[in-house]
């Protein structure tokens, strides 16, 4: 389903970086970055609440707001239970809903965001999201020190925590249109090849938004997907141009660009809802604040994977949200 | 798309592990941990005066000993990360499980945490390694007698 607004902006954005993404190659556009894991707290779970409790803290002071002046706060992570995102609201005290779709929930919490704006639902609306490394590791895989080993086509979960502020006021960047996407199952089941589980979700969001928008691939200056990684990003230039004989142009990934992929121990890039958001709102913005990029499209995909299911031997699913921004 | 042509797109951009490379690190550092163990009983049976058959234990504890406080320190993930089943299989790599999963749960409580999460990763090699020595044993009663 594609949706277009008239009338909502992208206004200001925040990120609080971890330590390696603090080593990589945006690091000086991060608004602020850790050195550690910890952060000052006593536990994993309760630092990763502290990202998105920064971000929010850091969204407001950009903008001269406090938080009382906030219509909507929406917020996904990776924890259970939403535990961070719900932990840092029952601080802010701002409105809430929590949203979940794995590494999607950045640009899901967007476009919930956008058409509440555009609606007149709220006046406002800070859409924020996170992710910490060890804290996912602890979760998903196994405990943190022991470090079981990997194959190197797995991904490695970025630190970080981005906020981002939507009105109706004309400053920052438009949204242009966004897509919900499908749940798709490819039948992969193999835990660690998360960019073979998501690529397609990712290639049929994109044909879907290109179609009902009826535009065609150099439309976009760039197309940002959130976290395939380096071989990922491969599948899913193969399956776009035998699916849908569609040769990608102008598109680059999130999840290869915001580690140094030769230099730090990341296998074959980012992950987590903070990675996609982590490059688009320093980087990519950063380019569009200079003009250099225009018309962008992030395409934030989501591996639906919980353990239970994946021990039972079942595949995994996977969900591609597209949200379309432009230059005013 | 069919998930038959799908995986096969996934299967060709999916990098091979370098399993010769992977085998041989591995036998190489599990070997050198046994030479370690050789020296360790040797000097115990020497210096300390341990019958040679004892000394084993006052060894394997030496190397849980130093594979924990390695785990501690934070060093021993990284040395897995290299040497993989070559520090895995050894003893060393039973106590990593469970001093790993000891130090990520003991902030959860004693009993709730830490008692209940240690045997997390190595709970499933004591119960496979009572049931194969159960019936490993049984077939030598029957094979070889008592």
């Amino acid at each position: 389903m594609t949706n277009e607004y008239n009338n909502v902006y992208l206004n200001c954005v925040s990120t609080v970086s971890g330590p390696y993404e603090a080593n990589g190659p945006f690091s000086k556009l991060y608004d602020k970055s850790y050195s550690d894991f910890y952060f000052g707290e006593k536990t994993f779970e309760i630092a990763e609440s502290k990202l998105i409790d920064e971000s929010v803290d850091i969204l407001l002071n950009k903008i001269g707001k406090t938080r009382f002046q906030i219509d909507l706060h929406i917020s996904g992570d990776l924890m259970n239970q939403l535990v961070s995102s719900n932990y840092a609201a029952s601080r802010l005290g701002i409105p809430y809903l929590g949203i979940y779709s794995a590494c999607a929930s950045s640009v899901e919490g967007l476009i919930i965001g956008a058409n509440m704006v555009e609606h007149k639902v709220v006046n406002n609306c800070i859409c924020s999201v996170s992710s910490h490394n060890t804290a996912a590791e602890k979760q998903f895989r196994y405990p943190v020190e022991y470090g079981g080993p990997k194959p190197r086509y797995t991904t490695f979960t970025t630190t970080g925590g981005c906020s981002a502020y939507l009105t109706r006021e004309k400053k920052g960047v438009r949204i242009d249109s966004s897509t919900i996407g499908t749940v798709t199952d490819m039948g992969i089941k193999d835990v660690y090849n998360m960019g073979g589980v998501m690529a397609c979700a990712c290639g049929d969001t994109i044909y879907k938004h290109l179609m009902n928008t009826k535009r065609e691939v150099g439309y976009y200056d760039l197309i940002l997907s959130g976290d395939l990684g380096i071989y990922g990003k491969k599948m899913l230039v193969e399956y776009m141009k035998t699916e849908y004989n569609i040769d990608l142009k102008n598109y680059d990934d999130a999840a290869s660009m915001i580690f140094d992929i030769d230099k730090q121990p990341v296998y074959a890039g980012g992950s987590g809802p903070a990675c996609l958001p982590l490059v688009a709102y320093s980087y990519v913005f950063d380019k569009m604040k200079k003009g250099e990029l225009s018309r962008v499209l992030l395409v934030a995909t989501g591996a639906l994977m919980n353990t239970s299911m994946v021990n039972q031997k079942l595949s995994i699913p996977s969900i591609a949200h597209a949200i379309s921004l432009e230059v005013i | 798309m069919e998930k038959r042509k799908y995986q096969g797109i996934v299967n060709k951009y999916t990098p091979k592990e370098n399993r010769m490379y992977n085998g041989l690190v591995a036998f190489v550092v599990g070997g050198l941990m046994g030479v370690l163990g050789e020296i360790l009983m040797e000097l115990y049976s020497y210096y300390l005066n341990i019958p040679y058959k004892e000394a084993s234990v006052f060894m394997i504890v030496t190397l849980i000993f130093i594979g924990c406080l390695l785990t501690c320190l934070g060093f021993f993930d990284r040395a897995v990360h290299f040497a993989k089943c070559g520090l895995i299989v050894p003893i060393t790599g039973f106590a990593h499980a469970m001093q790993s999963a000891a130090l990520e749960f003991r902030k959860e409580g004693m009993i709730m945490g830490l008692g209940a999460n240690m045997f997390k990763l190595s709970g499933s090699v004591i119960i496979f390694g009572v049931v194969s020595a159960y019936v490993f044993g049984l077939l030598r009663l029957l094979i070889m007698g008592a």
